[in-house]
């Protein structure tokens, strides 16, 4: 697993509340039977029409960053992990939105893909700065726990600390349980 | 102060508690199928580790399968690959598994119930969103990302934090033409998409205990559209019954002595949930979706409204526009394109019984395509000997063969661009049922309504 500590980046905004996983990555493109190359396909049918030429000035053309600032209910639907693997196989690092649908943040956090919860307040103001001055430079701290932006200023987000200690040390949850197999064990035997 | 339902359960299966972590807490089922399963494999043999449980797992192909000449090969290659894939990964580590046209084969959330593989008081998960559905039988069901497929596989446990609980009351009687579908598209147009998340939801009140145990699945299927990780209803007599005699289930004392446990298996009278809801059944009337995800809903007598729980301007006016409809206009009279009745949110017997009924020897209507999908050989079967089969084809319809179909159109059954279906799905999102395609979610007779007529209507 990668490792995360201070993400610094200008970002991509995309201001669509309720960004599901079909969105994000359409279900045709889940037929293959490994982990890699998704991220050309990351929100293909909002970057390509139909014939497959690019749709111009989509936010997602040209990326310009490791960060991705989207609407309310990020990746919701599908549990498909594909969504998280092509975002992160595109090259981002955190996700900022005010809120993001269960399976799609634990499926990020095991792909070292940092879901950063803020305000609905901070997430107006963050979205007003970057289009009004695109090359702001977003900082999400994870050892403090914080993002900031030169006008937007700084806002804390949550993260349980175990979670926290395996994205800054790189540390897996499978690694943890197959660690711990004689709990298990113990569990099975009286149950 | 008293325990949920949830609780209950959740308690009983934590292995151990992490501090400020999750706790590591034991599956009993897991459900297996071939789009988010190959990775986990790969990545099991890559550490050279073998399923640690084989026998919690059962596995089936349903999101890649053609849904007609299923005694042929896969004609698409990625799919027939995908599908092979899954056969050779359950044989190499000794899962059970039900390929294609076995008797047991179908969509992972109706055949689960139906072969008795999920019981009550479980942990059930599977790398599908939709694994909600397994909550009816008073069960914690999840749907998971594939990497804690991988973790199941390996280890039978997932670290997982405790959610929030929530808790839907519908209190009162159904009219006759009101479907548990349109209970729960109801409910999730008033709470939002994402209305329940980080929450677990319990269902409660007089509507659900009245209801069969086919609908309470699809009302808890449809859990995860308004960000629930999961819904369930308590066990009781009817859940019992419909346990009693299927293939996996335990039998005789073993039954008893489990029936005799399910039965505490309820919330306290002194339990006290995160968030309440109320609702009246008299205000629920036939439901249909109008946008782009299962929040936007209305009954279909109403007009599209100016607004929707959870979603600011830019993004209502978007799906709007993406679905060719305007604020005001009546849903009644819309023109309809394509019909599916399937997936594992309606592709039950119950439903195909309902739509059969509601079409009452009207014929199809012509120019619209109508796809009847059973969600499971044995929904197949059941139409054939019940004489369904035979009366809705005197009538024009086609009745294909099991599968996810054009639920998400991962197989050939997709609706073309710019088309109007109303599917009996759980997901109205842009382009899920093909490029394009504008799904009108809606249950089984209103369906009906728009096959033999051609448009939205009432049902009678």
């Amino acid at each position: 697993m990668d490792k995360i500590n201070i993400i610094k980046s200008t970002a991509v905004v995309v201001p669509v509340d309720n960004i599901d996983t079909d969105q994000i990555i359409p279900a045709r493109f889940l037929k293959t039977t490994v982990r890699e190359g998704f991220g050309e396909k990351l929100f293909y049918d909002w970057r390509f029409h139909a014939d497959g030429t690019p749709v111009e000035h989509h936010p997602l053309s040209g990326q310009r960053g490791v960060i991705l600032v989207a609407g309310n209910n990020f990746g919701c639907g599908s549990s498909r992990e594909h969504a998280a693997w092509a975002l992160h196989d595109a090259g981002f690092k955190a996700v900022v939105s005010s809120s993001f649908a269960d399976i799609f943040r634990n499926n990020a956090l095991n792909n070292c893909l940092l879901p950063v919860k803020v305000s609905e307040q901070y997430l107006e103001n963050l979205t007003a700065e970057l289009r009004t001055a695109p090359d702001t430079e977003v900082t999400i701290d994870l050892g403090r726990q914080t993002i900031s932006a030169p006008k937007t200023g700084e806002e804390s987000f949550e993260i349980n600390g175990y979670k926290k200690e395996c994205l800054m040390k790189g540390y897996s949850d499978i690694d943890y349980l197959l660690a711990d197999q004689g709990s298990i064990l113990k569990y099975e035997a009286s149950h | 102060m008293g325990t949920t339902l949830f609780d209950k359960i959740w308690e009983s299966h934590v292995v151990k508690h992490i501090p400020d972590g999750p706790d590591v807490l034991y599956i009993d089922r897991h459900l297996v199928h071939e789009v988010t399963s190959p990775q986990a494999f790969n990545a099991l043999k890559a550490k050279g580790l073998k399923v640690f449980r084989p026998e919690r797992t059962f596995a089936t192909c349903d999101h890649n399968v053609p849904t007609l000449g299923q005694d042929k090969p896969i004609t698409d290659e990625s799919s027939r690959r995908a599908v092979e894939q899954l056969g050779i990964n359950t044989k190499e580590n000794g899962i059970t598994y039900f390929p294609l046209g076995d008797p047991g084969n179908g969509i992972v959330h109706v055949i689960g119930p139906e072969q008795g593989i999920v019981l009550c008081g479980q942990t059930v998960v599977c790398g599908d969103s939709h694994t909600a559905t397994h909550g009816a039988f008073g069960n914690i069901a999840f749907g998971i990302g594939t990497s804690e497929v991988e973790m199941v596989l390996a280890t039978q446990c997932l670290l997982q934090s405790k959610p929030r609980q929530a808790r839907i009351t519908v209190d009162g009687t159904l009219a006759s033409n009101v479907t548990p579908k349109d209970v729960i598209l109801y409910i999730i147009s008033r709470l939002g998409t994402d209305g329940c998340t980080g929450c677990f939801v319990e269902y409660a009140g007089e509507v659900f205990r009245n209801m069969s145990m086919e609908g309470r699945l699809t009302v808890c299927n449809m859990s995860i559209e308004m960000g629930a990780r999961g819904g369930m209803v308590a066990p009781d007599d009817r859940t019992f019954e419909y346990i009693a005699g299927r293939r996996f289930a335990p039998k005789g004392d073993e039954l008893d002595e489990k029936i005799a446990y399910w039965r505490t298996l309820k919330t306290d009278s002194d339990a006290v949930f995160d968030k309440e809801w109320h609702f009246d059944a008299s205000d629920i009337r036939p439901m249909v979706t109008y946008g782009t995800n299962p929040g936007m809903g209305v009954a279909v007598d109403a007009a599209i409204p100016d607004s929707a729980v959870g979603c600011d301007t830019a993004t209502f006016d978007k799906a709007l526009a993406y679905m060719d409809f305007h604020r005001g206009e009546p849903m009644t009279g819309k023109k309809i394109d394509y019909v599916f009745v399937g997936s594992c949110t309606n592709g039950r017997i119950e439903d195909f019984r309902a739509f059969a009924k509601a079409v009452a020897g009207r014929k199809k209507a012509d120019g619209v395509t109508v796809w009847l999908v059973p969600g499971s050989k044995e929904v197949e079967s059941k139409i054939e000997s019940e004489g369904i089969g035979d009366e809705l084809r005197a009538h024009g319809f086609e009745i294909r063969q099991p599968g996810c179909s054009a639920c998400l159109a991962m197989n050939a059954d997709k609706i073309p661009e710019g088309k109007y279906a109303v599917s009996t799905s759980n997901r109205n999102f842009e382009g899920r049922q093909g490029y394009g395609a504008r799904t009108i979610l809606a249950g089984p007779l209103v369906a009906a309504e728009a096959a033999v007529t051609g448009r939205l209507g009432m049902p009678v």
